[in-house]
């Protein structure tokens, strides 16, 4: 299922080695990609002309405490262009959450890496300002991890 | 002797400052009275709420969108039930289809003319606020003898709308929309060819179109930089194909440009709404899908079906499948979209939301640097913000 959408069959020929598993639910096509084809993903699917993922909708983090590899960063695309959406996530694992930054692609990409940074640890490197974006920059812990409590003293640590 | 060298200075403003709209700090550096650079500092608001979401069923979260963006709250519920919807496979009744763009285009309404009094007000015209809320107490009136409330309206259910319109509502909705597009005539003859107003707006804080897709620019910030993005009709969603309207596009990418679409958007939603209410269609204005929908109040007294039915849903919470969906509106700031993974559980496993607001203020710093900080000002209330929504 989904290999028919363009952007994957796209991506399976041009770099056919990337995808590690394909979802559909509701007309929404993504991809899994390995974490360190990411970047040649995503450079593929902007500059591609009949792709043209030119705009970032958001980055975000998912955890999937416990199963491993623990965490999914989410990377949702529109294109300009041809008005089409698409997914492209990959997996981190926990002992080792850093994903490459895809600031360089898409400069948006900024907030959102420093927001799933804040909410969730994940590091994105090669990012040019990787500090807490919602929270005070001393606080402790990571609040959408699925271990850190609803409620509870301001600063668990 | 010491060398005398010249050196910037950083100034905050905020976080408590009247031209934030809230409680934003900016962090200025500063060459004289040119902005060199400026990084703004968030989350002075943030509650938690995709935290939240994790720990409340998915019919207990629609209230708290509500209060995500009080400017537009109809439009934030909008983006929430249709995500749920989508995660359900769940059809809306044309009805109540027609309905939320009712409400939801009063809501753009609502948010442009606050929007228009503080812009102008920031920018040092004392009038237009006035006029503007004069208005805006109008929708509310609307707003409370339809949905209650005023300001948060939480009229949206997942399946369609709470209740029908009220008797009368058709006929004060059209009285309304009747005499607004000359208010809008009235605040346009205030500012729009106003030479201290196009001095302060014209060519200030441009950012232009290629920023506004890299900087993922999106509402009246991509449309006043020539960038015509608007999902109403690119994917559209609750009948708005069935309308006849047209989407302002404005090349300038400065203040102004963002101003004069923001006008001709509140024409425009003034011609979606007419069209809503001439075609408003007969039927049920909530889906029918036990499952999902609790049944009427009425028929929880007397059939012992429904009341099952009734408990299971308001005790345990409706259960989606197991999937993922992203739904996006166009909110008055832009496109605003519900990102939610379910696991099966009556509450949702992640619900991320892409505020409009976030992004498109990620672009101050590019459409400031150079200009003087008078403009900031300018150009920080240019983008609209609403904090609540931002910092979430």
């Amino acid at each position: 299922m989904g290999e028919e959408h363009i952007a994957v069959r796209k991506v399976q020929e041009a770099l056919p080695d990337a995808i590690q598993s394909i979802g559909t639910f509701r007309d929404e096509t993504w991809i899994v990609v390995a974490r360190d084809r990411l970047l040649d993903v995503c450079k593929f699917l902007k500059e591609d002309p009949e792709l043209a993922f030119d705009f970032l909708s958001f980055v975000c983090g998912v955890d999937y405490y416990p199963s491993q590899p623990r965490f999914e960063v989410v990377y949702q695309l529109y294109s300009t262009k041809h008005h089409h959406r698409f997914r492209v996530k990959t997996k981190v694992p926990e002992d080792d959450p850093k994903v490459p930054s895809v600031v360089t692609i898409w400069p948006t990409a900024d907030w959102h890496e420093r927001e799933t940074y804040d909410l969730f640890g994940i590091e994105f490197q090669g990012h040019p300002d990787l500090r807490r974006i919602l929270l005070p920059a001393d606080w402790v812990g990571h609040p959408l991890r699925k271990d850190y409590p609803l409620r509870g003293p301001e600063r668990s640590s | 002797m010491e060398k005398l060298e010249s050196e910037t200075l950083m100034l905050n403003v905020g976080p408590h400052h009247p031209s934030t709209h809230g409680v934003l700090r900016v962090i200025v550096e500063l060459d004289g009275e040119r902005v060199v650079d400026l990084k703004p500092d968030l989350g002075f608001l943030h509650r938690g709420v995709e935290k939240l979401a994790e720990y409340k069923t998915y019919h207990q979260f629609i209230p708290v969108t509500d209060r995500l963006d009080y400017m537009a709250a109809s439009y934030n519920n909008f983006a929430y039930c249709l995500a749920v919807e989508k995660l359900l496979g769940l059809e809306v009744p044309l009805r109540a289809q027609y309905i939320r763009v009712i409400i939801g285009e009063l809501s753009r309404i609502f948010s442009h003319l606050f929007w228009l009094g503080t812009h102008a007000h920031d920018l040092g015209a004392m009038t237009p606020i006035f006029y503007a809320l004069r208005e805006r107490e109008e929708i509310m009136n609307l707003f409370e003898m339809c949905c209650g409330g005023r300001l948060t309206q939480t009229y949206f259910r997942i399946g369609g709308v709470a209740a029908d319109i009220p008797e009368g509502f058709v006929e004060k909705v059209k009285a309304f929309t009747n005499h607004f597009p000359q208010r809008v005539d009235e605040y346009e003859a205030l500012l729009t060819e106003n030479p201290i107003w196009m001095e302060r707006a014209v060519g200030v804080g441009v950012l232009s179109k290629e920023d506004a897709i890299a900087l993922g620019a999106s509402g009246p910030m991509a449309r006043g930089s020539g960038l015509a993005l608007d999902v109403r009709k690119d994917n559209p969603y609750s009948s708005y194909d069935h309308f006849d309207f047209e989407v302002p596009v404005f090349e300038g990418g400065d203040v102004y440009s963002r101003y004069l679409v923001r006008m001709e958007e509140m024409r425009q939603s003034t011609k979606i709404i007419d069209q809503a209410i001439d075609n408003l269609p007969p039927g049920p204005y909530l889906a029918e899908a036990p499952r999902y929908v609790p049944p009427p109040k009425e028929r929880t007294l007397g059939e012992i079906e429904a009341l099952i039915h009734h408990f299971i849903l308001y005790q345990e919470g409706l259960k989606p499948p197991v999937g993922e969906v992203y739904a996006c509106v166009e909110s008055p700031r832009g496109e605003m979209g519900y990102y939610i993974i379910s696991d099966g559980s009556p509450r949702p496993y992640r619900l991320k939301i892409r505020p409009p607001a976030f992004v498109n203020l990620e672009s101050l710093a590019t459409m400031t640097r150079g200009r003087l900080l008078a403009d900031l000002i300018a150009i920080l209330s240019s983008v609209d913000i609403v904090l609540a929504e931002i910092d979430r």
